[in-house]
């Protein structure tokens, strides 16, 4: 599904064509696949909340566990770390807007110095991006390592699809970036080339609340 | 088409790094409530623990979509396209709570 | 797009439409010729489908017949039901989007052709990919609606469901990317003066049924992921005895497939609002009424999923919202039904047989909805759940329904199609035994399901009542048979040497009849300037749209530079000339669903237990799919 939006994301009549509303046919498109988006999460996060409490082994996310055979499972969940990779993709949030904002005003006064390098600020979210990838590497090889696989329970399967379905969308978002950091590098974005931005933003971004709801409603609420 | 329709979507300015600083400091403070919050043993066994979780959540989420993705300043259909959607997202998930028992 | 040429482009290269060849099908980006590609697929699924009615159907024909195996008899029923949902109503829907959304808005095309060209192959190579296997005895063998744990590993551990499982995946990147595709260009691509309120009542009808797909495929999408997990990677998703829940697939499936149901009637509603007006002369009554009330019902129809779930008790609570919110459906539904008689009633009435089949959908899909309506009210449903009552009433609404209305859409396009009329004598001939075949294979079904006949069964015992309901059914499937015999050769000897058709051969009142028939490569030469909700009547029958609003041009219309008013164009010259910008054809989209497609493969040959080769063929068909991808996305559209 990623692909068909990434392909419907960079296709279209390219030159000044009539259109009906004004609106950019990729932009349309893309707040169109983000509805669709919605629902895709939205049934992710429904089956992870029916099944909380159903799993009948651990480890559990908030509680801890004695098996059969007497090895006892702290809670799983590190919320320490969690926070510190929401507060990177949070900040990766930052460094799209203000690369956007660096692509449009390109050239204009205020944006000469760091503000106006869309190449830093590219490179700063598609950075911020890998490292919410390498934390969630890290989160679940601890957790394969303190016993919990897709395997293990009804909280393994629903918890490692869930976030996996959002890591896999952070990891596309973080190819889109550096593919656009490329053609910046190669040729320079200019103001005309914002709408490219903007429509990689608004998937950035969607990407980043749909992480806001998640920790929410898995990480924090017990 | 005249050239100020066909680029429509260039007319709401988009905001600047002045509002984009605070709207970063306050996602940053949220989120740090939101943490805080679940270290306060007291709180997270009060009834008020989860309707606060999830009141700074829906505040983040707002924020974001309506600042970092333009939606308070951009074409209303794109407001149509997104909460269209998420009404029916948001209605489907309580039906599923409701149905299997956790409302 | 701006209709008067842009110099700069009037030297690129125009692939014409006159070309031939498979490679020129295997690459074009015009949105017709896509249309075509995939009426001919549908078309072709149709007789697959119908092949596997008639199997079971001869199975059921008498007590205790062993025509084929039970297992035999499994995959028949779940191909017959996945084959004609995805592979036969949905693409012949799409069909008709294709050809008909541009036309309708006075488009030159879709607003991403590339993608359009995607999505068509993604469907052609999935639909292979789930229905090749029956020729091996492979075929999934679960049910249309795949119910876990029954398609699960452990009880359904062969590479049957595999097949399925994999397959829909497959078939819903097509179906979303071609929604998105199409929410854009109904939004973006109208011609200058067509407000919403002024698009024939088929592109409104299309407009909701993006959304529905927009919306509802997502669901699937999850619930097949967790089942595709269970499946390969050993989650638990469905497992019961780790504490997983059936109804958690059925909820999720549910909450796709009732939207799923409007996805598959309201493209045919929308061709008889097009079929009726026409020839009946006069308006469709209710315009805004009829657009409203397909919005309402596909807001609505997601909130009734669980009305196909009444028997698992789900509470008091639950069972009252469903069977209101379900019986609430009933009422936009039946607007749509007396605006349609209301449009006939005091017209000018011609019965071509486009005409006989949108009445037949009328008649039909009536039976059907009240029958639905039946279904609503939980104590009755617990009697007819699960027995052949329910058979009867959803070969109602899809073949009394979208089916019939399709046949409308074929009868009343093909002129603007092909540029030939199809035979009146022998389409004369199809309706009535279409009509006749219908009822008698579908109606008895009413009775041999009040009378407790189980759906889903290989055989039965004589003497409970059921066989001479049995024996009608069968007899009116091999009628329906024969009716689509009638169908394909009216079809294709009237491609070859049907009657000449002009530009507008029904005198429609849309914008679509204003061009040659068959249209040029590019649509309109000059792209028009809307005033009106039926604006070829304002130029030949202006009496026809008095006093109604938005249906006769009014006076205040918006000036714009370059479109020009509505007209009939009736020179043929290429793109070239005209200086008109065409997307280049490309073999790239085509390749990226060939990506896909061998990525899911690798999946089956994972099952199979070849570690290595799955790995091998799931890298390398990612590998090709994004490479491709990267191709066709760095390459010029025009």
């Amino acid at each position: 599904m990623a692909t068909a939006a990434a392909a419907g994301a960079h296709e279209a009549h390219e030159h000044a064509h009539y259109t009906t509303t004004g609106l950019n046919h990729r932009k349309i498109a893309m707040w169109a696949f983000i509805g669709s988006e919605c629902m895709l999460f939205g049934s992710l996060i429904s089956t992870y909340l029916v099944y909380k409490g159903r799993s009948v082994v651990g480890p559990f996310p908030h509680e801890a566990w004695t098996s059969p055979t007497g090895q006892v499972f702290k809670p799983i969940l590190n919320i320490p770390v969690t926070s510190a990779s929401t507060f990177v993709l949070l900040m990766s949030s930052l460094f799209m807007v203000l690369a956007l904002a660096a692509v449009e005003n390109k050239g204009k006064p205020g944006y000469e110095g760091l503000l106006g390098s869309s190449k830093f600020w590219l490179a700063a979210t598609a950075a911020a991006g890998a490292t919410f990838l390498g934390f969630q590497a890290y989160e679940f090889t601890s957790f394969v390592h303190e016993g919990l696989t897709i395997k293990t329970n009804l909280f393994g399967s629903s918890f490692f699809t869930l976030t996996g379905f959002h890591g896999t969308h952070v990891a596309v978002g973080v190819l889109w970036l550096m593919t656009m950091l490329f053609i910046d590098m190669k040729r320079g974005l200019q103001p005309k080339d914002a709408i490219n931005i903007d429509i990689m933003a608004l998937y950035w971004h969607f990407v980043d609340v749909v992480w806001i709801i998640i920790f929410a409603l898995v990480y924090l609420i017990k | 088409m005249s050239t100020d329709r066909v680029h429509a979507d260039h007319v709401h300015e988009h905001p600047t790094w002045k509002q984009y600083k605070w709207v970063a400091l306050w996602l940053f403070i949220i989120t740090v409530a939101e943490v805080w919050a679940y270290y306060i043993p007291a709180l997270v066994n009060s009834k008020a623990f989860v309707p606060s979780i999830l009141l700074m959540m829906v505040v983040k989420f707002t924020i974001v979509v309506m600042f970092y993705m333009h939606l308070k300043y951009d074409h209303h259909l794109f407001r149509k396209l997104f909460t269209g959607p998420l009404t029916i997202a948001g209605i489907t998930l309580v039906a599923f709570l409701f149905l299997f028992g956790k409302l | 797009m701006a209709s008067h040429a842009i110099p700069t482009h009037a030297s690129a290269a125009s692939p014409s439409s006159e070309q031939t060849g498979l490679w020129s099908w295997l690459t074009t980006v015009d949105h017709k010729r896509i249309g075509i590609l995939y009426l001919y697929t549908a078309l072709f699924y149709l007789l697959v489908g119908g092949l596997e009615a008639l199997l079971i159907r001869t199975q059921l024909a008498k007590p205790n017949l062993h025509v084929v195996s039970a297992e035999t008899y499994n995959q028949l029923f779940t191909m017959h039901g996945t084959t004609m949902v995805f592979l036969v109503v949905m693409p012949l829907s799409a069909a008709f989007f294709n050809y008909l959304i541009p036309l309708q808005i006075g488009a030159r095309d879709v607003a991403f052709p590339r993608l359009n060209a995607f999505s068509y192959w993604v469907y052609a190579l999935g639909g292979l990919f789930i229905t090749l296997p029956i020729f091996f005895g492979l075929a999934p063998n679960g049910g249309w609606f795949g119910y876990a744990p029954l398609s699960g590993p452990t009880y359904g551990g062969g590479f049957n469901m595999d097949f399925w499982v994999l397959g829909l995946q497959i078939l819903g990147i097509s179906s979303l990317a071609a929604a998105f595709n199409f929410i854009t260009t109904i939004i973006n691509l109208r011609a200058p003066g067509m407000t919403l309120m002024r698009m024939p009542m088929f592109t409104w009808m299309s407009f909701v049924v993006q959304f529905l797909i927009v919306l509802a495929f997502p669901v699937i999408t999850a619930a097949l992921f967790f089942l595709q997990f269970d499946r390969f990677f050993g989650t638990q998703f469905y497992e019961v005895s780790a504490g997983g829940d059936p109804l958690l697939w059925q909820h999720l499936f549910w909450v796709f497939g009732h939207p799923e149901v409007y996805i598959l009637i309201l493209p045919a509603f929308g061709l008889v609002s097009e079929v009726l007006p026409t020839h009946s002369r006069k308006p469709l009554f209710g315009y805004n009424v009829m657009a409203y009330s397909g919005i309402m019902i596909g807001f609505l129809g997601f909130g009734v999923w669980a009305h196909h779930m009444f028997a698992v008790g789900m509470g008091p609570v639950a069972d009252s919202i469903f069977s209101v919110a379900t019986m609430l459906i009933g009422i936009p539904t039946g607007v749509k039904i007396f605006n349609w008689i209301a449009t006939m009633y005091g017209g000018s009435l011609r019965f071509p047989t486009s005409m006989k089949f949108a009445i037949g959908l009328i008649a039909m899909f009536t039976i059907g909805g009240i029958s639905g309506v039946m279904h609503s009210s939980p104590p009755s449903d617990l009697q007819q759940t699960d027995t052949y009552f329910v058979v009867a009433h959803f070969h109602y609404v899809l073949y009394g329904g979208a089916i019939m209305g399709i046949f409308a859409g074929i009868y009343h396009y093909f002129p603007k199609i092909t540029g030939r009329f199809m035979s009146e004598k022998i389409g004369s001939w199809h309706f009535w035994l279409n009509f006749i075949g219908l009822n008698l294979t579908f109606f008895p079904m009413h009775f041999s399901g009040m009378l407790g006949m189980p759906r889903r069964i290989y055989t039965y015992d004589a003497g409970q009542g059921w066989d001479l309901f049995n024996l009608m059914s069968t007899t009116g499937t091999y009628m329906l048979m024969i009716a689509g015999l009638v169908f394909a050769y009216n079809f294709f000897s009237s491609r070859q040497r049907g009657a000449a058709a002009g530009n507008d051969p029904w005198g429609a009142p849309t914008l679509e009849w204003s061009i040659p028939s068959p249209p040029p490569e590019y649509n309109f030469a000059q792209i028009p300037e809307v005033a009106s909700r039926y604006p070829m009547w304002d130029l030949k029958a202006p009496d026809r749209t008095e006093g109604i609003a938005h249906s006769h041009a009014d006076a205040a219309t918006i000036a714009d530079a370059h479109a020009v008013p509505v007209h009939e164009e009736t020179e043929r010259r290429s793109a070239k000339e005209l200086g008109i910008p065409m997307p280049f054809p490309t073999i790239k989209p085509f390749m990226v669903a060939l990506g896909i497609l061998i990525l899911f493969s690798g999946l089956i040959v994972l099952h199979a237990g070849h570690f290595a080769l799955a790995m091998a063929t799931m890298l390398g068909g990612a590998a090709f799919m994004v490479g491709s991808l990267y191709a066709w996305l760095t390459s010029p559209l025009e």
